[in-house]
């Protein structure tokens, strides 16, 4: 058994989601300057579960992602520079602009790697687990799907193999509801996705994805069940995704959700909900979301300066590390 | 049998006493030996553990080191991938076992857009010295799933380094460089290679993953074969030189980095060249050598080249089927025989030595010992 981190408050966790959403609110912002040239799938209105869950976690546990990347590697502590700088195709990229949004990795920080093929990274994170398992620690492993991952046949070779090899692999899907414009009840046939996992005999649990401080504690009450039976485990997080699948608009006008589930998303959705119980607590007043709202937009200024100014890579490097020497 | 190797380092069995082994031994050896060397190696797949061991490529392994490095597995190729990928990426080094290539067509998406990308995409922050052994089935009417050599699938992605060892010294030798590199590499083991015997010293060593290998000196012709088909083309020069025409033989090694070095050197020297590949020629090893060495040293040729390879169409069951599937020592001959525009007489005596040579052997079988199932 290892120690769990320690809890984080509300309103710091309210911080995190809300650095997160003016991230790429910003990111849409200026998309249509047409310096952003690669594909970008915000989170925006998904926040919670990405800082929910990485609050619950230790720098030797790794996160792993998909193409919706953004919140989970800065919830993971992802440098804000190394992404703005990937996005907008820089040397000062994380990839050093060979990835784009898709590809964000922060090794230091413990976001390992994600990874834009639905699917793709589920095995990924399960063979950082069996590293782990052959190297004796007790890192938990932790991978970012979403609702459509689970329609993938490696998600399912994947869950067997982590269940019978006793894999530390932690499960978090995110249900937002579409597979782009394809919604979940025509995909699946219940929008129950725990049976996934109960079908490999996987420990798992099912909560609302809005909540951050609920994710925390239930990501951490998950990871203590871990240690007592070894092997891995599953949470589904409902959430709503607010804007278009790729891309920095809405597209409700394209009609494909009904105007009560629009109002209902919006009416759940992780930043208006949390600042209307904080403020309700009396724990958030305006002039502190004034203040808070200041400080990381200059932060977000900052990166974003530093990224349009950063070079481009020279181009006599584009054959470098094709084979590692 | 003289051998000349390009990129020479490490012993050289050929010309020493180096006992005698199959191919199938030799790769069990190698793996033994890494796996003692560095306790990050270890083998996964379906069946490296089960009593057949992969043909014996991977017996005694599971006594040796356990089931923690012997990892037998569920049925799921495309993850098991993803897994040796992962782990590969946190220093650990996979040896990924697949009893036939068409096996890892269900991983393709794994090796194309992860392993063979991940480097490059993280500008080297992370390596994934992956090792991937796919065997290429033949005979006993395995049919069209079962016996398909796809290695152009695999040369095709810059990222993989893909191997086709002919000798047993590579077997092993190119084996235990493969896990002391950090790159992911490809073997692609001919399932009647296994069966071949050879020298290799009992003793660690490595053999470059670059290069291709002159295996019989001669004058008038590059025969260029991978993998089992450099036996063939080995048997078809000594059917030559009976008619006095004289073949050099080279074994190409390696698809990806293409092994052209020594190929260059004998076309220079020969002006001709055929190529014989394990599969089809569209698009395969063959066209691609074909197409480097008319580009780069046309002025060369004294005639058009030559691809060999399988018929175009799927593998049948039935050896009523697939009389002429096969590349063999007589289809060389006979493109050899045409290209140099030998005499009538000469052709017939070169043909006449082929069918004798090839008389009782049972074509659908690697040796007569072979009794199936797989």
């Amino acid at each position: 058994m290892r120690d769990l981190p320690d809890s984080i408050p509300d309103l710091a966790l309210y911080r995190q989601m809300l650095r997160i959403r003016m991230v790429e609110e910003a990111i849409a912002d200026r998309y249509s300057d047409q310096l952003m040239r690669c594909p970008v799938h915000l989170s925006i209105g998904q926040e919670a579960i990405a800082v929910g869950v990485c609050a619950a976690l230790d720098r030797q546990d790794k996160t792993f992602s998909t193409h919706r990347c953004h919140a989970h590697y800065l919830a993971k502590g992802g440098d804000l520079g190394a992404m703005l700088a990937e996005i907008h195709g820089k040397a000062t990229g994380c990839c050093a602009g060979r990835g784009g949004s898709m590809h964000l990795f922060d090794k230091a920080a413990g976001h390992a790697l994600s990874l834009p093929i639905v699917g793709s990274v589920i095995p990924i994170a399960a063979g950082d687990a069996l590293a782990n398992k052959l190297n004796g620690s007790k890192a938990v492993s932790v991978v970012f799907v979403g609702d459509a991952s689970l329609e993938e046949g490696v998600f399912h070779e994947t869950a067997n193999f982590a269940k019978v090899h006793n894999l530390r692999l932690l499960f978090i899907c995110e249900n937002n509801l579409f597979s782009v414009y394809t919604p979940l009840d025509e995909r699946q046939p219940s929008d129950d996705l725990t049976r996934l996992a109960t079908a490999h005999q996987i420990p798992c649990a099912r909560h609302d994805g809005n909540n951050p401080g609920l994710v925390m504690n239930a990501t951490r009450n998950m990871i203590e069940k871990m240690d007592d039976l070894p092997g891995p485990a599953f949470l589904q997080f409902d959430a709503y995704r607010i804007r278009e699948h790729c891309g920095p608009a809405f597209d409700d006008d394209l009609g494909y959700r009904t105007a009560d589930a629009i109002t209902a998303g919006m009416k759940t959705e992780p930043l208006a909900t949390g600042l209307a119980k904080l403020t309700e607590q009396g724990q958030l007043t305006e002039d502190m979301v004034h203040h808070m709202r200041a400080e990381i937009g200059e932060e977000i200024d900052g990166a974003f300066e530093a990224a349009l100014s950063a070079p481009f890579p020279p181009s006599e490097t584009v054959r470098d590390h094709v084979y590692a020497s | 049998m003289h051998r000349e190797r390009i990129n020479e380092p490490g012993p050289d069995p050929m010309a020493s006493t180096a006992p005698i082994k199959s191919a199938a031994a030799a790769i069990a050896e190698g793996t033994r030996q890494a796996m003692s060397a560095d306790p990050s190696v270890f083998v996964i797949g379906e069946g490296v553990a089960d009593p057949k061991r992969v043909f014996g490529t991977t017996a005694g392994l599971l006594e040796e080191f356990g089931a923690d490095r012997v990892i037998e597995t569920p049925v799921a190729e495309s993850a098991l991938t993803g897994i040796a990928i992962g782990a590969a990426m946190q220093g650990q080094r996979p040896i990924l076992v697949h009893q036939r290539v068409e096996f890892a067509l269900l991983a393709m998406e794994q090796l194309v857009n992860n392993a063979a990308k991940t480097h490059y995409v993280t500008n080297g922050v992370y390596t994934v010295p992956l090792v991937q052994r796919m065997v290429i089935g033949r005979g006993w009417g395995q049919g069209p799933a079962h016996s398909q050599s796809l290695e152009p699938l695999f040369a095709h992605i810059p990222g993989l380094i893909v191997a086709m060892p002919s000798s047993v010294e590579d077997a092993k030798g190119m084996l235990m460089q493969a896990l002391v590199q950090q790159n992911p590499v490809l073997f692609l083991e001919h399932r009647w290679y296994h069966y071949r015997t050879g020298p290799a010293p009992d003793t660690p060593f490595t053999r470059p993953l670059e290069g291709s290998a002159i295996l019989k000196k001669g004058r008038d012709v590059t025969l260029v074969g991978t993998s089992y088909s450099v036996y063939e083309a080995l048997e078809a020069a000594s059917i030559l030189d009976q008619v006095g025409v004289s073949a050099e033989v080279v074994d190409l090694r390696m698809l990806r980095p293409l092994g052209l070095d020594s190929i260059t050197s004998s076309v220079a020297k020969t002006g001709r060249l055929i190529t014989i590949d394990t599969g089809w020629t569209a698009y395969g090893a063959g066209a691609e050598i074909i197409a480097s060495i008319t580009s780069d040293q046309f002025q060369s040729l004294k005639a058009g080249p030559v691809r060999l390879g399988l018929s175009d169409h799927p593998t049948p069951s039935s050896r009523g089927l697939t009389g002429d599937f096969y590349p063999s020592a007589q289809s060389i001959v006979e493109a050899a025989c045409k290209m140099l525009r030998v005499g009538t007489d000469k052709l017939e005596a070169a043909r006449n030595e082929a069918l004798k040579r090839a008389e009782g052997a049972i074509p659908d079988i690697p040796n007569p010992a072979f009794k199936g199932p797989f």
